[in-house]
């Protein structure tokens, strides 16, 4: 089976492992925002594992999640459901505005007193 | 000159599939020394060992290589195949071309090129080898048992029952065990202490067996056959010769608030205390951590009451030394602590429990006389929460990596005999997996499930919240509905993970018995060879090897036990005659080899030797007692003059065949 880009750049940027998922779902367990969610710690990492990246990139999921960690605290394997949904979250965000931010338009942005921080931070933001 | 003989296997097709044997034999044949090399299909059968033989006594050989499999496997058989032929043992050689050649290698050329220097090699360290003879030591026909739970006891009524003399050892006042803790057994819920009990007594009765309880192993020295053990034996303070065991020290004993440990701390004893009823000796101990005579010297009331006149404030340590031919090692388990694991409140709440405390919480000897209460108001429970995996199977520092085998067993049996016995408690199990592989073990589990009601979720609990009202609210996910649930419950039990004693370690080292990363004892082989330890003359029962059952702990201990039998039958055993031996003319008594040493094969002597001005000079020299020494070769790399030499592995011999790889 062909493994989607989505898939690999999730992957990558959150450092999860998700082969090592024994599916005993503590994640969902401890984690307190479980009502507040329509995907849940431990399908957040089933979905990855199973290429599905678009189901939880549409989901209100990603915006539910405190961001508390519990999940991966309690985690027996170091899998880390945390981190998936940072990533997944982030792809999103991206995703939105993939184009929002281009080289050229950038001159006639500055003003004087624009902090050199806030170019970096929007481009991390904004751009792949 | 040497004549040497070549022996190419095939091995059917696990050598000959990757390695050119034709062009190896013929190439090993040109090699200085050899009068004969063939190539023959299987090597190893009746047929291959009559080639070997009879080239032997046709060419007159005096040294012989076999291209084969690893010497693990087959070196004792071609040994035994030169000696059948009137060629000495020790003149024989393997060359390993199958696991370190064509098992690791695909390319035909590459690998036919390695099996002929490994080929080659062995020829050059064959043309240096020298006869040699095995000698024999007597076999001492006693048996060492080191712990003295369920698996430690049946190895021990099984060598005696052969008519050998056994010692068993066990660290606590009594045997038995944490066998002896456990209320029910499954599958067929027989209760542990009416099948465990009778055999302490057989133990106790057996005029072979000698337990030394309350006891621990100090040391141990020697080899296989011939091991030489301390034991120390802990003051009881409580002489055993006179104490009949009658109990009246512990009625009368003022300090009530000593924590019973039998009961795993759930209620107190006194000072001066025996386990439990059917202990095994029934002999009191005094905690003197506790004991106001031992502390401070104010009390004396159990001398005072003792009619046997047993009691001795005064008693030391003591130490035994024995001599065995045989050690088993049945050191077994100990749940794991569950200080990592905050979020399931154990520490915080009384009514969070571990499966062990269950237990006793539930036996008619417990501290609730059987009937299963809350620790906290002492009110019957009517929700009861079981969270499986608590530890196991967690690749995190937090806890275990390995699955503890037993627990999904029990938490079933636990789950069945709530319900059967309070059937108005609801019931919940929380599981990753449920594990019942074994004879009427998973008809057991879906029992608990069918026909008595027990809630099993597939799941995992993430926390337990010890509430104001004296609940506690259990979080949890239900996987298949897909649901967080939210339980308020009396009781949580936890199924901890299992995890070797603590001595196992240290004692470990003093056997040289080697051990995997969770400290459990290494068996020879994992299919084979599995109640051995590697270190000959060390054998393993229970679960000191892994996580087992009771079962499988006491088939183990059979098999153990038979080992040993097998080992203290023989008159005699053939010592390996691959031991170190020093020059003494280049000896300069650093003592290097004989901080290496790990066997203590090696000593120092003054020995007088005679000057070229024909004076006399006395000089510190290393001198090898062949009979301890296990040739490991420590010795001969450490040794700075190169007096050390290893019979069988000479250095001359070695570095020819390290010329042999390079040339």
């Amino acid at each position: 089976m062909l493994t989607s880009k989505e898939k690999e750049q999730i992957i990558r940027s959150s450092g999860a492992d998700v082969t090592k998922c024994m599916r005993c779902g503590k994640c969902s367990g401890a984690c307190p925002s479980y009502d507040e969610m329509e995907y849940h710690p431990h399908q957040f990492v089933y979905f990855v594992e199973k290429d599905q990246i678009e189901k939880l990139l549409n989901s209100p999921s990603i915006y539910k999640c405190l961001g508390c960690s519990v999940c991966s605290e309690r985690c027996p394997r170091d899998v880390g459901p945390s981190k998936i949904v940072e990533a997944v979250l982030a792809m999103a965000v991206r995703r939105q505005d993939e184009n929002h931010l281009k080289a050229e338009n950038i001159p006639g942005m500055v003003e004087d007193d624009t902090p050199g921080q806030l170019l970096v931070s929007a481009f991390r933001k904004y751009k792949k | 000159m040497q004549k040497i003989g070549v022996f190419v296997c095939h091995c059917g097709t696990n050598i000959a599939g990757t390695v050119d044997v034709k062009a190896v034999a013929e190439a090993l044949g040109k090699e200085p020394g050899v009068v004969f090399s063939t190539e023959y299909q299987y090597m190893c059968s009746e047929a291959g060992q009559n080639l070997i033989k009879d080239a032997i006594k046709n060419y007159g050989l005096t040294g012989i290589v076999v291209c084969s499999c690893s010497p693990r496997m087959h070196e004792a058989t071609f040994r035994k195949t030169a000696a059948a032929a009137g060629l000495n043992s020790y003149m024989v050689e393997i060359a390993n071309i199958r696991e370190q050649c064509s098992w690791i290698h695909k390319d035909v050329k590459v690998a036919t090129e390695k099996a002929i220097v490994l080929g080659r090699t062995a020829i050059a360290k064959v043309a240096l080898n020298t006869p040699l003879t095995a000698s024999e030591t007597p076999v001492v026909k006693r048996a060492l048992v080191i712990g003295g739970g369920i698996a430690g006891i049946q190895t021990a009524l099984d060598i005696a029952d052969a008519g050998y003399e056994v010692d068993l050892v066990e660290k606590e006042p009594t045997i038995g065990g944490k066998m002896a803790q456990i209320d029910k057994t499954f599958p067929t819920l027989d209760c542990a202490a009416c099948i465990l009990t009778p055999k302490m007594v057989d133990c106790a009765q057996n005029e072979k067996i000698h337990i030394y309880a309350y006891s621990e192993v100090e040391s141990v020295k020697g080899f296989v056959g011939n091991f030489n053990v301390t034991i120390k034996k802990k003051a009881r303070f409580v002489d055993e010769t006179k104490c009949t065991g009658c109990g009246i020290c512990t009625e009368k004993c003022p300090m009530k608030k000593t924590p019973n440990l039998f009961n795993l701390g759930l209620d107190n004893r006194s000072a001066i205390y025996i386990p439990f009823a059917q202990a095994i000796p029934k002999i009191a101990t005094i905690d003197a951590d506790y004991c106001n005579m031992l502390k401070n010297g104010k009390c004396g009331v159990c001398s005072k009451v003792c009619a046997a006149g047993a009691i001795d404030y005064k008693q030391q340590d003591q130490y035994i030394e024995q001599q065995y031919g045989a050690i088993v090692v049945a050191t077994g388990f100990n749940p794991i602590k569950l200080d990592n694991y905050s979020e399931f409140a154990y520490n915080e709440s009384p009514d969070v429990v571990t499966s062990l405390e269950l237990e006793r919480l539930m036996n008619a000897a417990g501290p609730n006389g059987g009937t299963l209460l809350r620790p906290s108001d002492k009110t019957h429970p009517h929700t009861i929460v079981f969270v499986q995996c608590v530890g196991s199977r967690d690749t995190t520092d937090c806890g275990k990596p390995y699955c503890s085998k037993i627990c999904c067993m029990y938490t079933a049996k636990h789950a069945m005999l709530i319900r059967d016995k309070y059937p108005d408690t609801e019931v919940y199990v929380f599981y990753m997996d449920v594990r019942t592989p074994g004879k009427n073990f998973d008809e057991f589990y879906r029992r608990a499930v069918e026909d008595y009601g027990v809630h099993y979720i597939k799941g995992m609990v993430g926390k337990v919240m010890p509430q104001p009202d004296g609940k506690l609210l259990v979080r949890g996910s239900d996987l298949l509905t897909d649901e967080q649930l939210k339980i308020e419950a009396d009781m949580v039990v936890l199924a901890a993970a299992i995890e070797p004693d603590k001595t196992a370690r240290p004692l470990a080292t003093m056997l040289t018995a080697s051990m995997d990363t969770n400290d459990f004892f290494t068996e020879a082989h994992p299919k084979l060879r599995p109640v051995e330890s590697p270190t000959a003359g060390i054998f393993l029962s229970g679960v000191c090897q892994g996580p087992k059952d009771i079962p499988e702990t006491v088939a183990q201990a059979s098999a153990a036990a038979a080992k040993v039998i097998g080992l203290l039958a023989k008159p005699a055993l053939k010592s390996n005659p691959c031991t170190a031996h020093s020059d003494e003319n280049l000896c300069n008594g650093c003592s290097s080899c004989e901080r290496v040493c790990p066997y203590g094969a090696i000593s120092y002597v003054d020995k007088e030797f005679r000057m070229p001005d024909r004076t006399t000079k006395v000089r510190r020299v290393a001198s090898v007692n062949p009979a301890v020494c296990q040739g490991c070769g420590a010795c001969t790399v450490a040794c700075p003059s190169g007096a050390m030499d290893l019979s069988g592995f000479s250095n001359k011999q070695i570095m020819a065949e390290v010329d042999a790889i390079c040339r």
